[in-house]
């Protein structure tokens, strides 16, 4: 079973949820932007929420498969079209053997997840799937997708497939899925400004308190080179007097530094292990997913919780993703 | 920041670390301490710890709130780490367990492979040949890895052959070259982008991927390093026995 690329899209890449363990060796943690999205469509075709995805980046792939599959896209929602019939989201769907598969570019969001029935047939690298840019491996052949590779795809093993899928795949012809989806309510990035949730970070002590103030007030917009190493922010630059000065140490996705031109830049999933620059405050982990989703040129604003706070939030998240889990298995029951 | 050697602080980066500070000063002993502490948190396996990083004068201690939640019944993950940590930190014992590495890098210094040697050169008001002698002395620290994959961030380069940055970063230096950015050293163990002034280039390999559950890397932090330099024909005799 494989897929063929005929375009590539902007980046298009083999992600799952990274490879943490090996930062103390300067290994990154890599791994999916937009875990939520993620896992969802991981759920959608009965596969582990941890199976590699693919990560498509504003402007999607056009894609072959070229034996029946049963896919999932979950995220920024690219339209698309199966050989000109739209593509359903949020939900299982059958592609037919040599359906080409096409997208167009998100009216909001900028990340998506097609997981496969199965997953990628990839080997692990350091434990994870996950492409590595910068270091060039893991993925499919530690780069981004190219025109005319071919991905092969791990046939999903009868026994944990789930009923849903089986009966797509052996009980219907051409484009087909169920009438029922994940519900969009589950997308946490439906406005603009996208307002996060930020901690204090390492350094808050370090800046002024017209710099932590300023931080809460400033609206900033993701500058165009924003990668998934991490995103630029340009709005009122931070005073950063006091705090130019700190050593290089371990630091964790959606760390915001300040470098000396005050401008904050926001780690992302391919960030170094390691950051020289002051760390004022931290994204909390319930909106990650959310930054992930911010295309460049979008605005960003801040705001300040407490500890506590992020993790109820988290606590109540991954509460809704169990209900959707309990309500897929009822599927598997039907 | 106010704090003693005696005295390590714990700091809170956001929800999913914590970070042990040991000061803020470049010094052997200073990250030799961190990285006894590093060691040590990493080896008690504390539950929900995913990575325990050492930097140069500190441990990062990443965690899952999730796991720790589950493994402590604590609603603050945060809190129950710190708790463990704190407990854990007056444990670590004085001296590293591991025994460091001194590790030999043969270096093909100028020409193709060191395109700025002569450029540095001129900036130290030195001949070359002193720019290499005085790159090749020292025994170098391993204070910390990172930037990209197997990179490791040298301690002691010699004043004199310290040349800044350079203003417009290359997009793409080759895997093995050997650089000079302000008062640091190091090989790229990757071709990536870079702005130091490349002087050579080694053919050692410095990080292989793999899924093994040992080291990627050719160094580690901790070790020391030591430049030695090569003729371009020991250069292509060495890189093709590597393979």
């Amino acid at each position: 079973m494989s897929l063929s690329v005929q375009r590539p899209g902007l980046l298009t890449t083999i992600q799952d949820m990274g490879r943490p363990g090996r930062q103390h060796l300067g290994v990154p943690v890599n791994g999916v932007m937009d875990e939520i999205s993620h896992r969802i469509a991981n759920l959608l075709v009965g596969n582990d929420e941890s199976e590699a995805t693919l990560e498509l980046t504003v402007n999607g792939p056009t894609l072959r498969f070229d034996e029946d599959a049963v896919i999932a896209l979950c995220g920024a929602n690219m339209g698309g079209s199966a050989d000109g019939e739209a593509l359903p989201w949020w939900r299982p769907v059958r592609v037919p053997k040599g359906t080409t598969l096409t997208f167009g570019r998100p009216e909001i969001g900028a990340r998506a997840y097609l997981a496969v029935a199965g997953g990628f047939d990839v080997p692990a690298v350091f434990g994870s799937r996950s492409t590595a840019l910068s270091g060039g491996y893991g993925g499919f052949r530690g780069r981004a997708l190219k025109k005319g590779d071919v991905l092969t795809l791990r046939s999903p093993e009868e026994a944990h497939t789930p009923r849903w899928v089986r009966l797509l795949i052996r009980h219907h012809h051409g484009l087909a899925y169920p009438n029922w989806s994940v519900s969009r309510a589950r997308m946490p990035y439906r406005v603009r400004p996208q307002v996060v949730r930020v901690l204090p970070g390492r350094h808050w002590q370090l800046f002024s308190v017209a710099a932590r103030e300023q931080l809460a007030r400033a609206l900033y917009r993701v500058a165009l080179d924003s990668d998934r190493m991490g995103y630029r922010l340009e709005g009122a630059p931070l005073e950063t007097r006091r705090a130019v000065d700190v050593l290089s140490e371990g630091v964790v996705m959606g760390a915001i530094q300040i470098p000396p031109d005050g401008d904050p830049i926001v780690l992302m999933a391919d960030r170094q292990t390691t950051g020289g620059y002051p760390v004022i405050a931290v994204v909390a982990s319930i909106d990650l997913p959310v930054v992930a989703q911010i295309a460049p040129g979008e605005d960003v604003q801040f705001r300040m919780i407490t500890p506590a706070e992020s993790y109820a939030a988290s606590v109540v998240r991954e509460h809704q993703l169990g209900r959707v889990k309990q309500a897929l298995f009822a599927k598997l029951q039907q | 920041m106010a704090e003693t050697s005696t005295d390590p602080q714990l700091v809170p980066m956001g929800d999913r670390a914590l970070v042990v500070s040991f000061g803020n000063a470049v010094d052997p002993d200073v990250n030799a301490r961190a990285q006894g502490c590093a060691e040590y948190l990493r080896e008690r396996r504390i539950a929900g710890v995913t990575d325990v990083v050492a930097g140069y004068a500190s441990v990062t201690v990443h965690f899952d709130p999730a796991l720790v939640a589950a493994a402590t019944r604590c609603d603050n993950p945060l809190d129950a780490v710190t708790e463990t940590v704190t407990a854990l930190i007056g444990r670590v014992p004085e001296a590293p367990r591991r025994r460091p590495k001194t590790i030999e890098i043969p270096v093909c210094y100028g020409g193709e492979m060191g395109m700025d040697l002569e450029e540095v050169a001129e900036h130290c008001r030195m001949p070359a040949d002193e720019v290499i002698r005085r790159h090749c002395a020292p025994l170098y620290r391993v204070y910390l890895l990172g930037f990209v994959p197997g990179f490791g961030y040298l301690g002691g380069l010699d004043r004199r052959i310290q040349v800044p940055r350079r203003e417009s970063p290359r997009k793409r230096i080759p895997a093995g070259s050997v650089g000079i950015g302000g008062e640091q050293t190091g090989v790229y163990p990757v071709e990536s982008p870079g702005g130091w002034n490349i002087i050579g280039r080694t053919p050692r390999r410095l990080f292989r991927p793999d899924d093994g559950e040992g080291t990627p890397n050719l160094m580690e932090a901790g070790d020391f390093v030591r430049f030695v330099p090569v003729t371009a024909a020991e250069f292509d005799r060495l890189k093709a026995a590597q393979r």
